[in-house]
Protein backbone atom coordinates (compact mmCIF):
# COMPACT_ATOMS: atom_id res chain seq x y z
CA UNK A 1 0.00 0.00 0.00
CA UNK A 2 1.08 3.72 -1.16
CA UNK A 3 2.06 5.69 1.74
CA UNK A 4 4.73 8.68 2.95
CA UNK A 5 7.04 8.99 5.63
CA UNK A 6 7.92 12.85 7.00
CA UNK A 7 11.12 12.83 8.39
CA UNK A 8 11.01 15.88 10.68
CA UNK A 9 14.54 17.21 12.35
CA UNK A 10 13.65 19.63 15.39
CA UNK A 11 15.69 21.09 17.97
CA UNK A 12 14.98 18.99 20.10
CA UNK A 13 15.03 15.37 18.75
CA UNK A 14 13.67 13.49 15.54
CA UNK A 15 10.22 12.29 14.62
CA UNK A 16 8.42 10.35 12.16
CA UNK A 17 5.33 10.67 10.42
CA UNK A 18 3.64 7.53 8.81
CA UNK A 19 0.39 8.11 6.53
CA UNK A 20 -1.76 6.18 4.20
CA UNK A 21 -2.04 7.11 0.66
CA UNK A 22 -4.98 9.34 1.73
CA UNK A 23 -2.46 11.71 4.25
CA UNK A 24 -5.12 12.19 6.71
CA UNK A 25 -4.54 9.62 9.72
CA UNK A 26 -1.09 9.76 10.94
CA UNK A 27 1.28 7.62 13.47
CA UNK A 28 3.28 10.06 15.18
CA UNK A 29 7.08 8.53 17.02
CA UNK A 30 9.78 10.02 18.44
CA UNK A 31 11.12 12.32 19.74
CA UNK A 32 14.56 10.22 18.80
CA UNK A 33 17.65 11.53 20.14
CA UNK A 34 15.71 13.34 22.45
CA UNK A 35 17.15 16.61 23.73
CA UNK A 36 19.75 16.91 20.50
CA UNK A 37 19.52 19.25 17.56
CA UNK A 38 18.58 17.16 14.63
CA UNK A 39 19.53 19.33 11.93
CA UNK A 40 18.56 17.15 8.82
CA UNK A 41 17.57 13.46 8.34
CA UNK A 42 17.17 11.90 4.22
CA UNK A 43 16.20 9.01 3.01
CA UNK A 44 18.03 7.09 0.50
CA UNK A 45 16.32 7.02 -2.60
CA UNK A 46 17.04 3.42 -3.66
CA UNK A 47 16.67 1.76 -0.12
CA UNK A 48 13.82 3.83 1.84
CA UNK A 49 14.99 1.54 5.09
CA UNK A 50 17.98 3.33 5.05
CA UNK A 51 17.78 7.18 6.29
CA UNK A 52 20.99 9.11 7.79
CA UNK A 53 20.44 11.59 10.34
CA UNK A 54 22.37 14.69 11.83
CA UNK A 55 22.46 14.75 15.48
CA UNK A 56 24.48 17.72 17.26
CA UNK A 57 24.41 19.06 19.94
CA UNK A 58 26.70 22.00 21.67
CA UNK A 59 28.16 20.17 24.17
CA UNK A 60 28.69 16.87 22.67
CA UNK A 61 29.22 17.73 18.43
CA UNK A 62 27.98 16.03 15.81
CA UNK A 63 26.97 12.46 15.52
CA UNK A 64 25.84 10.59 12.03
CA UNK A 65 22.99 7.92 13.57
CA UNK A 66 21.64 5.56 10.27
CA UNK A 67 18.89 3.42 10.48
CA UNK A 68 18.61 0.04 7.92
CA UNK A 69 14.90 -0.53 8.83
CA UNK A 70 13.19 2.56 7.83
CA UNK A 71 13.66 4.53 11.52
CA UNK A 72 12.68 1.57 13.86
CA UNK A 73 15.90 1.16 14.95
CA UNK A 74 19.22 3.39 14.70
CA UNK A 75 23.40 2.90 15.13
CA UNK A 76 26.03 5.68 15.67
CA UNK A 77 28.17 5.95 12.35
CA UNK A 78 31.38 7.92 11.88
CA UNK A 79 31.43 11.23 13.28
CA UNK A 80 34.70 12.31 11.84
CA UNK A 81 34.74 15.17 10.12
CA UNK A 82 38.51 16.28 9.34
CA UNK A 83 39.45 19.00 6.74
CA UNK A 84 41.60 18.11 3.92
CA UNK A 85 45.49 18.71 4.70
CA UNK A 86 46.01 22.60 6.60
CA UNK A 87 42.58 24.26 6.73
CA UNK A 88 43.71 27.70 6.45
CA UNK A 89 40.88 30.39 7.18
CA UNK A 90 38.12 32.35 5.81
CA UNK A 91 36.67 36.07 6.47
CA UNK A 92 35.30 36.56 10.04
CA UNK A 93 32.36 38.55 10.43
CA UNK A 94 34.67 41.73 11.81
CA UNK A 95 36.72 40.82 8.43
CA UNK A 96 39.79 39.23 10.27
CA UNK A 97 41.29 35.87 8.74
CA UNK A 98 39.12 32.99 10.76
CA UNK A 99 40.09 29.50 10.87
CA UNK A 100 38.24 26.74 9.15
CA UNK A 101 36.27 24.96 12.06
CA UNK A 102 33.85 21.92 11.55
CA UNK A 103 30.72 22.41 13.49
CA UNK A 104 27.64 20.53 12.91
CA UNK A 105 26.34 18.83 9.41
CA UNK A 106 23.41 20.79 7.74
CA UNK A 107 22.53 18.43 5.50
CA UNK A 108 22.63 14.97 4.38
CA UNK A 109 22.24 13.77 1.03
CA UNK A 110 22.07 10.12 0.16
CA UNK A 111 22.93 9.09 -3.71
CA UNK A 112 20.97 8.67 -5.86
CA UNK A 113 22.17 5.09 -6.92
CA UNK A 114 23.85 3.53 -3.91
CA UNK A 115 22.40 3.74 -0.07
CA UNK A 116 26.03 3.37 1.46
CA UNK A 117 27.18 6.84 -0.42
CA UNK A 118 26.14 9.81 0.91
CA UNK A 119 27.10 13.69 0.81
CA UNK A 120 27.65 15.61 4.12
CA UNK A 121 27.34 19.77 3.77
CA UNK A 122 28.82 21.15 6.80
CA UNK A 123 29.65 24.14 9.17
CA UNK A 124 32.32 25.98 8.26
CA UNK A 125 31.56 25.43 4.84
CA UNK A 126 32.38 22.32 3.16
CA UNK A 127 31.56 18.75 1.61
CA UNK A 128 32.14 15.43 2.98
CA UNK A 129 31.62 12.08 1.27
CA UNK A 130 31.07 8.45 2.63
CA UNK A 131 30.72 5.25 0.57
CA UNK A 132 30.39 3.03 3.29
CA UNK A 133 27.44 4.18 5.06
CA UNK A 134 28.40 6.94 7.06
CA UNK A 135 31.22 5.06 8.67
CA UNK A 136 34.40 7.08 7.51
CA UNK A 137 33.79 10.60 5.70
CA UNK A 138 36.00 12.14 3.21
CA UNK A 139 36.38 15.64 2.50
CA UNK A 140 35.71 16.75 -1.23
CA UNK A 141 38.40 19.26 -0.60
CA UNK A 142 38.58 20.99 -3.95
CA UNK A 143 35.49 23.12 -2.99
CA UNK A 144 37.08 24.71 0.18
CA UNK A 145 40.19 25.56 -1.19
CA UNK A 146 38.55 27.09 -4.13
CA UNK A 147 40.61 30.45 -5.28
CA UNK A 148 37.65 32.34 -3.65
CA UNK A 149 37.49 30.49 -0.47
CA UNK A 150 39.71 32.52 2.07
CA UNK A 151 37.28 35.53 1.05
CA UNK A 152 33.86 33.68 2.09
CA UNK A 153 32.28 34.84 4.59
CA UNK A 154 29.99 33.22 7.06
CA UNK A 155 26.14 34.20 7.34
CA UNK A 156 24.04 34.92 10.56
CA UNK A 157 23.60 31.31 10.85
CA UNK A 158 26.85 30.09 10.03
CA UNK A 159 28.92 29.73 7.46
CA UNK A 160 26.78 26.49 6.34
CA UNK A 161 26.97 24.07 3.28
CA UNK A 162 23.08 23.51 3.14
CA UNK A 163 22.18 22.76 -0.44
CA UNK A 164 22.83 19.32 -1.88
CA UNK A 165 21.83 18.64 -5.53
CA UNK A 166 22.78 15.77 -7.72
CA UNK A 167 21.98 16.24 -11.59
CA UNK A 168 20.11 12.53 -11.75
CA UNK A 169 21.13 12.75 -15.28
CA UNK A 170 24.84 12.91 -14.83
CA UNK A 171 26.03 12.30 -11.11
CA UNK A 172 29.36 14.08 -11.89
CA UNK A 173 27.58 17.04 -11.61
CA UNK A 174 26.77 18.46 -8.21
CA UNK A 175 25.31 21.69 -6.77
CA UNK A 176 26.16 23.26 -3.87
CA UNK A 177 24.79 26.30 -1.82
CA UNK A 178 26.62 27.92 0.99
CA UNK A 179 25.33 31.15 3.21
CA UNK A 180 27.07 33.46 2.18
CA UNK A 181 29.34 32.24 -0.41
CA UNK A 182 26.90 31.63 -3.53
CA UNK A 183 26.25 28.79 -5.24
CA UNK A 184 28.83 26.31 -6.76
CA UNK A 185 28.82 22.92 -9.44
CA UNK A 186 31.09 20.48 -10.23
CA UNK A 187 30.93 18.68 -13.23
CA UNK A 188 33.70 15.75 -12.34
CA UNK A 189 32.28 14.73 -9.08
CA UNK A 190 33.33 16.78 -6.87
CA UNK A 191 36.88 17.14 -7.75
CA UNK A 192 37.01 20.78 -9.22
CA UNK A 193 34.53 23.54 -8.75
CA UNK A 194 33.11 26.74 -9.49
CA UNK A 195 30.76 29.53 -8.32
CA UNK A 196 28.05 29.56 -10.54
CA UNK A 197 26.36 32.67 -9.46
CA UNK A 198 25.80 35.05 -12.64
CA UNK A 199 22.40 36.96 -12.25
CA UNK A 200 22.39 37.14 -8.87
CA UNK A 201 22.78 40.81 -7.08
CA UNK A 202 23.01 41.52 -3.80
CA UNK A 203 23.28 44.46 -1.93
CA UNK A 204 24.67 43.00 1.65
CA UNK A 205 28.33 42.75 -0.46
CA UNK A 206 30.75 45.71 -1.95
CA UNK A 207 29.64 44.45 -5.72
CA UNK A 208 25.95 43.49 -5.74
CA UNK A 209 27.45 41.36 -8.74
CA UNK A 210 30.45 39.45 -7.65
CA UNK A 211 30.74 35.88 -8.09
CA UNK A 212 30.80 34.90 -4.45
CA UNK A 213 29.57 36.34 -1.41
CA UNK A 214 25.95 35.96 -2.03
CA UNK A 215 23.45 34.46 0.76
CA UNK A 216 21.70 31.55 -0.83
CA UNK A 217 19.00 30.43 0.94
CA UNK A 218 18.09 26.84 -0.87
CA UNK A 219 17.78 25.67 -4.40
CA UNK A 220 15.48 23.37 -6.29
CA UNK A 221 15.56 21.05 -9.64
CA UNK A 222 13.01 18.49 -10.81
CA UNK A 223 14.37 15.71 -12.09
CA UNK A 224 12.99 15.47 -15.36
CA UNK A 225 14.57 19.00 -15.92
CA UNK A 226 17.84 19.19 -14.66
CA UNK A 227 19.06 22.28 -16.16
CA UNK A 228 16.49 24.20 -14.57
CA UNK A 229 16.79 24.90 -10.85
CA UNK A 230 15.02 27.57 -8.59
CA UNK A 231 16.89 29.59 -5.88
CA UNK A 232 15.46 31.61 -2.89
CA UNK A 233 17.99 33.79 -1.98
CA UNK A 234 17.85 36.01 1.43
CA UNK A 235 16.52 38.31 -1.04
CA UNK A 236 14.56 37.01 -4.45
CA UNK A 237 13.65 34.06 -6.07
CA UNK A 238 15.95 33.17 -8.96
CA UNK A 239 15.67 30.67 -11.81
CA UNK A 240 18.45 29.00 -14.05
CA UNK A 241 17.74 27.27 -17.33
CA UNK A 242 21.54 26.07 -18.16
CA UNK A 243 22.53 24.32 -15.60
CA UNK A 244 23.46 27.86 -13.14
CA UNK A 245 25.54 29.26 -15.38
CA UNK A 246 23.52 32.43 -15.26
CA UNK A 247 20.18 32.77 -13.45
CA UNK A 248 17.37 35.40 -13.75
CA UNK A 249 14.68 36.71 -10.83
CA UNK A 250 11.48 35.48 -11.53
CA UNK A 251 10.12 37.03 -8.18
CA UNK A 252 7.24 38.72 -9.75
CA UNK A 253 3.78 39.19 -7.39
CA UNK A 254 5.18 37.72 -4.19
CA UNK A 255 4.52 40.05 -1.02
CA UNK A 256 8.00 39.41 0.27
CA UNK A 257 10.91 37.63 -2.04
CA UNK A 258 12.93 36.93 1.49
CA UNK A 259 12.12 33.19 2.51
CA UNK A 260 14.26 30.27 3.03
CA UNK A 261 12.91 27.10 1.11
CA UNK A 262 12.22 26.47 -2.40
CA UNK A 263 10.81 23.43 -3.89
CA UNK A 264 9.60 21.74 -7.35
CA UNK A 265 6.11 19.46 -7.58
CA UNK A 266 6.83 16.11 -8.10
CA UNK A 267 5.26 15.91 -11.66
CA UNK A 268 5.20 19.38 -12.59
CA UNK A 269 8.48 21.12 -13.12
CA UNK A 270 6.93 24.23 -14.01
CA UNK A 271 5.14 24.09 -10.86
CA UNK A 272 7.20 25.45 -7.48
CA UNK A 273 6.59 26.45 -4.09
CA UNK A 274 8.30 29.16 -1.71
CA UNK A 275 7.29 30.34 1.88
CA UNK A 276 7.63 33.99 1.83
CA UNK A 277 8.77 35.82 5.15
CA UNK A 278 8.36 39.49 5.76
CA UNK A 279 12.31 40.58 6.08
CA UNK A 280 15.73 39.77 6.76
CA UNK A 281 14.67 41.16 10.28
CA UNK A 282 11.36 40.26 10.47
CA UNK A 283 11.70 36.05 10.25
CA UNK A 284 7.74 35.90 10.02
CA UNK A 285 5.29 35.84 7.79
CA UNK A 286 3.64 38.75 5.90
CA UNK A 287 0.68 40.41 8.09
CA UNK A 288 1.12 37.40 10.69
CA UNK A 289 -0.36 35.03 7.68
CA UNK A 290 1.55 31.71 7.00
CA UNK A 291 0.63 31.35 3.08
CA UNK A 292 2.94 28.95 1.08
CA UNK A 293 3.01 30.52 -2.53
CA UNK A 294 2.81 28.34 -5.56
CA UNK A 295 3.68 29.36 -9.33
CA UNK A 296 2.59 27.29 -11.73
CA UNK A 297 4.63 29.37 -14.68
CA UNK A 298 8.17 28.49 -13.16
CA UNK A 299 8.29 31.60 -11.38
CA UNK A 300 7.21 35.55 -11.67
CA UNK A 301 2.98 34.99 -11.15
CA UNK A 302 2.27 33.56 -7.36
CA UNK A 303 -1.10 32.66 -6.04
CA UNK A 304 -1.43 32.48 -2.05
CA UNK A 305 -2.20 28.80 -0.61
CA UNK A 306 -4.24 29.30 2.50
CA UNK A 307 -7.03 26.72 3.23
CA UNK A 308 -5.99 25.42 6.19
CA UNK A 309 -3.30 27.60 6.99
CA UNK A 310 -3.35 30.36 10.07
CA UNK A 311 -4.35 33.56 8.50
CA UNK A 312 -4.01 35.78 11.52
CA UNK A 313 -1.48 35.57 14.72
CA UNK A 314 1.14 33.36 12.90
CA UNK A 315 4.73 34.63 13.20
CA UNK A 316 6.89 31.38 12.84
CA UNK A 317 9.31 30.51 10.47
CA UNK A 318 10.16 27.95 7.44
CA UNK A 319 13.14 26.85 7.32
CA UNK A 320 15.44 26.31 4.69
CA UNK A 321 15.19 22.36 4.67
CA UNK A 322 11.52 22.45 6.02
CA UNK A 323 9.40 22.04 3.06
CA UNK A 324 9.50 18.99 1.31
CA UNK A 325 6.49 17.20 -1.40
CA UNK A 326 6.47 13.66 -1.78
CA UNK A 327 5.59 11.97 -5.20
CA UNK A 328 2.04 10.03 -4.63
CA UNK A 329 -0.41 10.63 -7.65
CA UNK A 330 -1.57 13.67 -6.15
CA UNK A 331 1.83 15.34 -4.98
CA UNK A 332 1.25 16.35 -1.20
CA UNK A 333 3.54 19.28 0.24
CA UNK A 334 4.94 19.48 3.52
CA UNK A 335 6.46 22.67 5.55
CA UNK A 336 7.66 22.37 9.30
CA UNK A 337 7.56 25.69 11.04
CA UNK A 338 9.27 27.36 13.96
CA UNK A 339 6.47 27.12 16.43
CA UNK A 340 6.38 23.16 15.97
CA UNK A 341 3.44 22.77 13.26
CA UNK A 342 4.08 20.37 10.14
CA UNK A 343 1.33 20.98 7.55
CA UNK A 344 0.81 18.78 4.92
CA UNK A 345 -1.53 19.45 1.62
CA UNK A 346 -1.91 16.31 -0.10
CA UNK A 347 -3.62 18.26 -3.34
CA UNK A 348 -0.49 20.49 -4.47
CA UNK A 349 -1.04 23.15 -2.04
CA UNK A 350 -4.66 23.71 -2.38
CA UNK A 351 -5.32 22.51 1.26
CA UNK A 352 -3.68 21.81 4.16
CA UNK A 353 -3.81 20.26 7.35
CA UNK A 354 -1.97 20.00 10.91
CA UNK A 355 -0.29 16.65 11.06
CA UNK A 356 1.49 17.84 14.24
CA UNK A 357 1.41 21.20 16.57
CA UNK A 358 3.32 21.46 19.24
CA UNK A 359 6.76 19.67 18.42
CA UNK A 360 9.62 21.68 19.34
CA UNK A 361 10.86 24.65 16.61
CA UNK A 362 11.38 22.39 13.50
CA UNK A 363 14.25 22.54 11.60
CA UNK A 364 13.77 20.11 8.86
CA UNK A 365 11.09 18.14 6.33
CA UNK A 366 11.68 15.17 4.73
CA UNK A 367 9.64 12.96 2.79
CA UNK A 368 10.11 9.65 1.70
CA UNK A 369 7.41 8.04 -0.74
CA UNK A 370 6.67 4.63 -0.14
CA UNK A 371 4.84 2.60 -3.01
CA UNK B 1 37.54 -0.53 37.82
CA UNK B 2 37.17 2.81 37.41
CA UNK B 3 34.06 4.90 37.93
CA UNK B 4 32.89 7.40 35.61
CA UNK B 5 29.36 9.08 35.55
CA UNK B 6 28.68 10.33 31.94
CA UNK B 7 26.08 12.95 31.62
CA UNK B 8 22.56 12.40 30.22
CA UNK B 9 23.23 13.07 26.54
CA UNK B 10 25.96 10.82 26.38
CA UNK B 11 24.74 8.20 28.43
CA UNK B 12 21.97 7.84 26.19
CA UNK B 13 23.91 8.08 23.16
CA UNK B 14 26.42 4.69 24.61
CA UNK B 15 22.89 3.32 25.73
CA UNK B 16 24.74 2.95 29.16
CA UNK B 17 23.87 4.11 32.61
CA UNK B 18 24.76 7.29 33.75
CA UNK B 19 27.67 5.62 35.56
CA UNK B 20 29.94 3.15 33.36
CA UNK B 21 33.27 0.95 35.20
CA UNK B 22 35.81 0.65 32.97
CA UNK B 23 39.18 -1.01 33.29
CA UNK B 24 42.06 1.14 32.90
CA UNK B 25 45.32 0.19 32.39
CA UNK B 26 48.31 1.84 33.80
CA UNK B 27 48.41 5.46 35.32
CA UNK B 28 44.97 6.69 35.53
CA UNK B 29 44.39 9.96 34.61
CA UNK B 30 41.88 11.71 32.36
CA UNK B 31 43.36 10.98 29.26
CA UNK B 32 43.99 7.29 29.79
CA UNK B 33 40.42 7.19 31.12
CA UNK B 34 39.14 8.54 28.00
CA UNK B 35 41.05 6.06 25.82
CA UNK B 36 39.41 3.76 27.71
CA UNK B 37 36.13 5.57 27.38
CA UNK B 38 36.17 5.57 23.73
CA UNK B 39 37.92 1.85 23.42
CA UNK B 40 34.93 0.49 25.35
CA UNK B 41 31.93 3.06 23.47
CA UNK B 42 33.42 3.66 20.10
CA UNK B 43 29.85 6.00 19.98
CA UNK B 44 31.70 8.56 21.83
CA UNK B 45 34.46 9.32 20.37
CA UNK B 46 34.74 13.00 19.44
CA UNK B 47 32.06 13.66 22.06
CA UNK B 48 34.42 14.57 25.08
CA UNK B 49 37.78 15.40 23.31
CA UNK B 50 38.67 15.94 19.73
CA UNK B 51 39.21 13.67 17.61
CA UNK B 52 42.48 14.39 16.54
CA UNK B 53 43.97 16.58 19.23
CA UNK B 54 42.44 15.17 22.10
CA UNK B 55 41.65 18.95 23.01
CA UNK B 56 38.58 19.00 25.68
CA UNK B 57 35.27 20.05 24.08
CA UNK B 58 34.88 23.85 25.60
CA UNK B 59 31.07 22.82 27.31
CA UNK B 60 32.97 19.68 29.07
CA UNK B 61 34.37 19.35 32.19
CA UNK B 62 36.11 16.49 34.38
CA UNK B 63 35.10 16.84 38.02
CA UNK B 64 36.83 14.11 40.40
CA UNK B 65 36.96 14.41 44.30
CA UNK B 66 35.44 17.77 44.40
CA UNK B 67 38.57 18.86 42.22
CA UNK B 68 38.39 20.49 39.10
CA UNK B 69 40.43 18.84 36.28
CA UNK B 70 39.17 19.95 32.88
CA UNK B 71 42.10 22.52 32.57
CA UNK B 72 44.85 20.59 34.36
CA UNK B 73 47.47 18.86 31.77
CA UNK B 74 45.75 15.12 30.48
CA UNK B 75 48.48 13.17 32.25
CA UNK B 76 48.03 14.64 35.80
CA UNK B 77 47.08 11.48 37.98
CA UNK B 78 43.98 11.23 39.01
CA UNK B 79 43.21 11.29 42.97
CA UNK B 80 43.68 7.60 44.77
CA UNK B 81 39.47 7.77 45.43
CA UNK B 82 38.97 7.64 41.59
CA UNK B 83 41.90 5.58 41.24
CA UNK B 84 40.71 2.68 44.05
CA UNK B 85 36.83 3.05 42.57
CA UNK B 86 35.46 4.72 45.54
CA UNK B 87 34.81 7.95 43.74
CA UNK B 88 33.97 8.35 40.21
CA UNK B 89 35.41 10.68 37.36
CA UNK B 90 32.83 13.13 36.38
CA UNK B 91 32.39 14.16 32.98
CA UNK B 92 30.02 16.99 33.50
CA UNK B 93 28.05 19.28 30.40
CA UNK B 94 28.80 22.61 31.59
CA UNK B 95 26.19 24.94 32.32
CA UNK B 96 25.56 27.03 29.27
CA UNK B 97 22.13 28.28 29.25
CA UNK B 98 20.69 31.48 30.84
Amino acid sequence: MAGVRVLVGTRKGAFILTSDESRKEWDVTGPHFAGWDIYHMKGSPVDTNRIYVSQSMGWFGQTIQRSNDGGKSWEAVGNEFTYDGVPGTHQWYDGTEHPWEFTRVWHLEPSLTDPDTVYAGVEDAALFKSTDGGQTWSELSGLRTHATADGWMPGAGGMCLHSIIIDPTNHERIYVAISAAGTFRTDDGGTTWRPVNTGLSSAHIPDPDADVGHCVHSIAMHPKKPETLFMQKHWDIMRTDDGATTWHEVSGNVPSDFGFPIEVHAHEPETIYVVPITSDMEHYPPDGKLRVYRSRTGGNEWEPLTNGLPQEHCYVNVLRDAMSIDSLDSCGVYVGTTGGQVYVSPDSGDTWQAIVRDLPSVMSVEVQTLK
Amino acid sequence: MIRVELPVGLSTLAGTGREIQIDVPGEVTTQTVLDAVEREFPVLRGTIRDHTTHQRRPFIRFFACEQDFSNEPPDTPLPDAVVSGREPLLIVGAIAGG
